[in-house]
């Protein structure tokens, strides 16, 4: 008989105890934190790729073909470097045609000087008879008839420089006109030269000789490699305080470990409609070396100013229940959800709670199952700030 | 007057607390197998607490979104938030995956959240150690189940994730622990291809002259960009406002915004109904044979225990015990190795179900219905015993 309570008794208990201790009769084992009244800093993350402050694309001006590219990606160019050559066609021997015109429209003027010359002195003789004839007739030795005559050679005769100088004008004009032609066609073989702008390094070599161009079409790309900022996008949640000169964290993709220091240069003021970013350009304080490679993917955690000291609960504490935003209090043995308005966060999951609770508080951090005011608990060592339940 | 039944179960106590003992494990075995079921629709019905929502705004036509796949554009959400009678709106991906971690990796079901609302659908409703998702990127909570601990950096597609935090009984409808990420990571995990397939998308976009067109600078390029990007998501969570009908806001939503709209009574009906009807179906299947072998090792049980002391019945018989006594020993013996059958399973079947891959929920209803069932089982197990020692000539007392 007592051998068979001996097993039966702990059996019942066993029971009982098992009953109680699992499934919905259980106390819910929960983790509780002091409400702390303190200062918090918010950071905000954001995700951008590495870009060059300063990008090229270097193109022709006209569609032709390409006749040599000098440069290859990676190599360092000097601001007025030829890195390519557009196909010239036949604008060399235009230029050398033209140079010929030239020296035929020297020659002209030369001829021009030359006439005009030859009818000045005919005028200067024809002058000199007309008015010695002039004389002669004043003392009746020759007829009226024959200083007319040479009154009017005279008169052709300044006529015919009059002429000889607006023939050496014209000449000369011409000889302007076909020069500036030729400077026109000396220009537009420099055109067709691709030159770089600025120093800086060369990204993509998006053609080869021989290939044809269209006029616009990008053929080298290049950077300055000194000016690489990030591009950075943030999410317009909780970036209200985000502004021009704060620092900045970055983490390469390449470089997970390292962090770089950094500055916000400035903040776009066109914000992405669609994705809900904002958009901001951040510079690093030293450039890394090596030089990352443009477009990698960056981390950036740009820290805000502190904000004003406020009653602060982990975000793991906070729950919605019928609605509410609010936290689980401690009141004796029970609960008690207490509604509350929460403001920042900073990194650490620390939050605000602008209304509905006070510093010394305690409230439910972690709990094992959802809790609702029934809740049976029992409180674990809240000592340590993380425990898994 | 002393207990028949008492005594002669004292003279072969071990024997007959050995016989409840076996009796108790295949009960056990029955309660598992009904925690089993209700841990499935429990399931269910967390994955819709859990989602925080009272709407669930999805595509057209669908069952979204975890019964069926589901994409609507990102932005839909603003318009949805600004209907009469929603508080909150939050889009949410799902996507269930295979997640690596170290050189192992853990079936999941992903889901992407907007981070930094506490509270907010989507969210996960409890943390049992770490911190909620904040505006930060790769991060993310896990549920305990997935065997991550804070700290911990888990792949997700091409990208890392920090473990933040943990939660619990964050699970899918079929049972894959849930991890919590932020929403835009969420978005290019589901849409995001491997480098290979980007590769090669790439380069058939580039063969494909309608794209790359030499007259058009610039056209491959935006191409290939609209091709990379991802402006879907999976549903727009709802929270309603106190005092508003869901049916009435969900009908303006269906009406106005062309969109498919659930209630929280029409997704369980999908979730329990639909999603988890099968297996449901073959649990209780499994249960009912299960109900009926245990019956009937009752009633062997009995029948054997009963023949095995017939001469003592006849002895009984024969000076003159009624037969209401003989019955009533039978019926207590009966009823006592399934009292210790169903202790003996209770114990058993809590101390096992931790170990199960997949959530048991033994619910006390159930234990409580169990014990009525195993009583009424024995008592008609001891039915055969009990007309098989009424049967019993006294004679056989003295005879061969």
């Amino acid at each position: 008989m007592l051998r068979l309570f001996a097993v039966l008794v702990p059996l019942l208990l066993l029971f009982f105890y098992v009953a109680l201790r699992s499934g919905p009769l259980a106390p819910v084992p929960v983790t509780v934190v002091m409400v702390e009244t303190k200062q918090i800093r918010p950071v905000l993350f954001g995700i951008g790729t590495l870009e060059a402050k300063y990008a090229y694309r270097i193109g022709s001006v006209t569609s032709g073909r390409i006749k040599l590219i000098k440069v290859d990606v990676g190599d360092v160019v000097h601001a007025g470097q030829v890195v390519g050559e557009i196909d010239p066609v036949d604008l060399d021997e235009r230029m050398s045609a033209q140079l010929s015109v030239i020296k035929r429209a020297e020659a002209l003027i030369r001829s021009a000087q030359a006439q005009f010359r030859d009818a000045n002195a005919r005028k200067t003789f024809a002058t000199g008879q007309a008015k010695r004839y002039g004389l002669l007739q004043s003392a009746r030795a020759v007829s009226a008839e024959s200083a007319e005559a040479k009154h009017q050679e005279a008169e052709i005769a300044r006529a015919s420089a009059s002429s000889a100088e607006a023939g050496v004008h014209a000449a000369r004009q011409e000889f302007a006109s076909l020069k500036a032609e030729y400077q026109g066609l000396v220009k537009q073989r420099h055109n067709l030269l691709l030159l770089a702008p600025v120093d800086g390094l060369v990204t993509a070599r998006n053609a080869e000789p021989g290939n044809t161009v269209l006029a616009g079409q990008t053929v080298i790309e290049m950077i300055n490699p000194r000016s690489l900022w990030i591009d950075v996008r943030f999410d317009q949640l909780q970036s209200a305080d985000l502004k021009a000169a704060l620092p900045a964290r970055i983490t390469l993709r390449s470089r997970p470990g390292h962090i770089f220091s950094g500055l916000v240069e400035r903040l776009e003021p066109l914000a992405d409609r669609i994705t809900e970013e904002l958009l901001a350009k951040v510079v690093f304080s030293v450039l890394p070396e090596p030089l990352p490679p443009v477009g990698e993917l960056c981390e950036v955690t740009v820290s805000l100013p502190p904000l004003q000291a406020l009653p602060v609960v982990p975000n793991a504490s906070v729950h919605r229940v019928d609605g509410r935003l609010g936290v689980w209090i401690i009141e004796g043995s029970g609960l008690r959800f207490a509604e509350v308005r929460t403001g920042m966060a900073d990194r650490d999951g620390n939050l605000q709670i602008l209304r509905g609770l006070q510093a010394g508080a305690r409230v439910v951090v972690y709990s094992k199952s959802a809790l609702h005011a029934g809740s049976r608990i029992t409180i674990l060592n809240s000592n340590r700030k993380e425990l898994t339940l | 007057m002393i207990s028949l039944a008492g005594r002669d179960i004292l003279h072969g106590w071990g024997r007959f607390l050995l016989t409840g003992v076996g009796l108790g494990l295949l009960i056990g075995v029955t309660l598992s197998m009904a925690g089993i079921y209700r841990g499935m629709v429990d399931d269910a019905n967390v994955l819709i607490e859990s989602s925080g929502a009272d709407l669930w705004v999805v595509q057209q036509g669908t069952l979204g979104p975890y019964a069926e796949p589901s994409s609507i554009y990102e932005d839909t959400y603003r318009g949805i938030r600004g209907m009469q009678g929603v508080a909150r709106a939050a889009n949410v991906t799902y996507l269930t995956m295979q997640v690596r971690y170290a050189d192992r990796d853990v079936r999941a079901m992903v889901v992407g959240v907007v981070p930094g609302g506490a509270g907010e659908p989507g969210q996960p409703g409890f943390l049992v150690a770490g911190r909620h998702l904040i505006g930060s990127r790769y991060e993310a909570v896990a549920d305990v189940k997935t065997g991550f601990s804070l700290g911990d950096t888990v792949t997700i597609r091409r990208n890392r994730y920090r473990v933040v935090g943990l939660t619990r009984r964050m699970v899918s409808s079929g049972g894959d622990p849930m991890i919590f990420i932020p929403l835009k990571e969420a978005q290019q995990a589901q849409f995001l291809k491997d480098n290979d397939a980007l590769l090669q998308q790439r380069r058939r976009t580039e063969a494909n002259p309608l794209f790359n067109r030499p007259s058009v600078p610039g056209l491959l390029e935006a191409v290939i960009a609209s091709q990379t990007t991802n402006s879907y998501v999976n549903a727009v969570l709802v929270q309603m406002k106190p005092g508003y009908d869901p049916d009435v806001v969900a009908e303006n939503i269906q009406r106005w915004k062309r969109l498919q709209v659930y209630t929280r009574p029409q997704m369980r009906t999908i979730l329990v109904d639909k999603l988890i009807a099968t297996s449901a179906k073959q649990i209780g299947m499994f249960l009912v044979i299960l109900s009926i072998v245990s019956a009937a090792i009752v009633a062997f049980i009995i029948y054997t225990m009963t023949m095995a002391k017939i001469r003592e019945i006849a002895v009984l018989k024969l000076i003159g015990t009624r037969n209401r006594v003989i019955a009533s020993m039978i019926l207590q013996q009966a009823l006592g190795l399934g009292a210790i059958g169903f202790v003996v399973g209770k114990i058993a079947a809590t101390l096992w179900s931790p170990f199960f891959p997949r959530y048991v929920l033994l619910e006390p209803g159930d234990a409580v219905r169990g014990f009525v069932a195993v009583m009424v089982i024995s008592v008609l197990a001891s039915i055969l015993a009990i007309t098989a020692a009424l049967k019993v000539d006294p004679a056989e007392a003295i005879g061969g």
